[in-house]
């Protein structure tokens, strides 16, 4: 039956485009129909079987990887790593002091007089190293604060942000790495 | 459009003077109907080629490893879209390439994919004209059908959860729901999505917690229908949300809104969402 309807449709179709010269130069040939596979019926239960075995064989697509870098996810990943540098930075450095008793050099006058005594370059850069994610996570997180009460939610708004955090981020980190 | 439609008939009636129909997804070789004509372009155009290299994975040999397969066709003979060179590859050249289309116009969200690192859908997204190869994957972070079908089963049984229509237990006496045009303009830009789940599968969030994280789409579906005036299950419907995983796990990261290839902004019926619930609106 359904091999009949089909070859119904072919010949209306033919005829609808009895005009394009490639449907015209064959058309027995349009009516024969070939199947070279055969189904076969299986209960539900086998259904679910065959079908849960290939569900455990399926492959993750690639995600990661393959995503083209946007302004939307990037500074995401930025805002969660910079997060977790800096809280792990304060847990450990405060943390440290609890070794003073082994290291007696590890106490806050050491510590400033090393700072003192280092060039202003290395000193530039290490403050740099905290100023850096510390500036981004703030200004970052402002950014957050806004979009929870309802500003900046548009693309256009989401894209102006994050070039705002760039720049603030870049220019105050540099100013608290070797102005202050 | 009746050109069109005359030029698709006579293009794939070339390879195919025998109807055939296959029911396994492995490769018969009697499938394979390479046409022995040598393609030459259309009178004026000149040929250029362009590679394209599609994830392939074929579950009929589960162990070997997913690969990306290259395929070179000539722009000046096939259509503007990548889904165009899609079916031109799966008529002229490998038969065995899998993914889904349907509408061609961006309306059914069947062909979405991550073309060139981005999802959207292949039927909207021009081929780019550069020499550059192109790269087809399916949508990220999904357990692979074959080729470019993922598993979508997940996402739907999501939408279902969020029971995606009016519920109300006090209708109107006679006719129908009345609306006021302000109320009926605040489902505009959320009622038009398609669920392609472009979205939801661009979702770093969605990536590491899909078992429970709803995503962008159905959480933008959810909205939905809270914002919905003639709905009275509002309240209810807020409250299933109230856990960390639902709708929490989302971080407003945009890449949702970014993606969207209906140009729709799903973070911000979350957003919206959240603010609603945070104020207990």
């Amino acid at each position: 039956m359904a091999s009949l309807s089909s070859t119904f449709a072919r010949r209306s179709i033919l005829k609808a485009v009895g005009t394009a010269p490639t449907l015209r130069c064959a058309p027995s040939l349009l009516l024969c129909q070939k199947r070279f596979a055969t189904t076969e019926a299986v209960s539900s239960q086998d259904e679910i079987a065959i079908l849960n075995n290939q569900r455990l064989k399926r492959p993750i697509s690639p995600h990661l990887s393959i995503y083209q870098p946007q302004m939307t996810w990037y500074p995401s990943m930025f805002h969660r790593l910079t997060g977790v540098a800096l809280s792990g930075g304060l847990y450990l450095s405060a943390l440290a002091y609890l070794t003073h008793p082994y290291f007696p050099a590890l106490d806050s006058a050491h510590l400033v007089q090393l700072v003192h005594d280092s060039p202003v370059w290395l000193k530039g850069s290490i403050k740099m190293l905290f100023a850096l994610p510390f500036t981004f996570h703030s200004f970052n997180g402002i950014r957050h604060l806004l979009w929870d009460v309802g500003y900046g939610l548009t693309l256009k708004g989401v894209y102006a942000g994050a070039y705002a955090v760039i720049g603030l981020t870049t220019v105050s980190s540099i100013w608290l790495a070797f102005f202050v | 459009m009746l050109k069109t439609a005359l030029r698709s008939v006579a293009s794939t009636s070339r390879q195919s003077n025998l109807a055939l129909r296959s029911f396994t997804s492995s490769p018969i070789t009697a499938f394979a109907q390479p046409s022995n004509e040598t393609p030459t372009p259309p009178p004026g155009k000149v040929p250029q080629m362009k590679e394209f290299k599609i994830y392939r994975w074929n579950p009929d040999q589960p162990a070997e490893k997913p690969k990306l397969q290259s395929y070179s066709i000539d722009l000046s003979q096939c259509g503007p879209m990548m889904l165009d060179a899609l079916i031109k590859i799966k008529n002229e050249v490998d038969p065995t390439l899998t993914f889904r289309r349907s509408c061609r116009e961006g309306i059914c969200g069947s062909c979405a994919m991550n073309i060139d690192g981005v999802n959207t859908l292949a039927c909207l997204s021009r081929i780019p004209k550069d020499t550059k190869p192109s790269k087809i994957y399916p949508l990220p972070h999904m357990y692979i059908v074959k080729d470019l079908v993922p598993d979508l089963t997940n996402f739907y049984k999501q939408y279902k959860s969020i029971e995606p229509y009016l519920k109300n237990d006090n209708p109107p006496a006679k006719g129908e729901f009345l609306q006021s045009q302000e109320d009926r303009k605040k489902l505009d830009g959320m009622y038009e999505c398609i669920l392609c789940a472009c979205c939801s599968t661009s979702c770093p969030s969605y990536w590491w917690n899909q078992d429970q994280y709803l995503g962008p789409a159905v959480l933008m579906q959810a909205y939905r229908w809270m914002a919905d005036s003639r709905d009275a299950y509002g309240a209810q419907r807020k409250e299933k949300m109230q856990n960390s995983m639902s709708l929490y796990r989302c971080h407003t990261i945009f890449n949702c809104s970014k993606t969207c290839p209906k140009g729709l902004n799903p973070a911000m019926a979350i957003a919206k969402m959240k603010l609603e619930m945070a104020q207990d609106k």
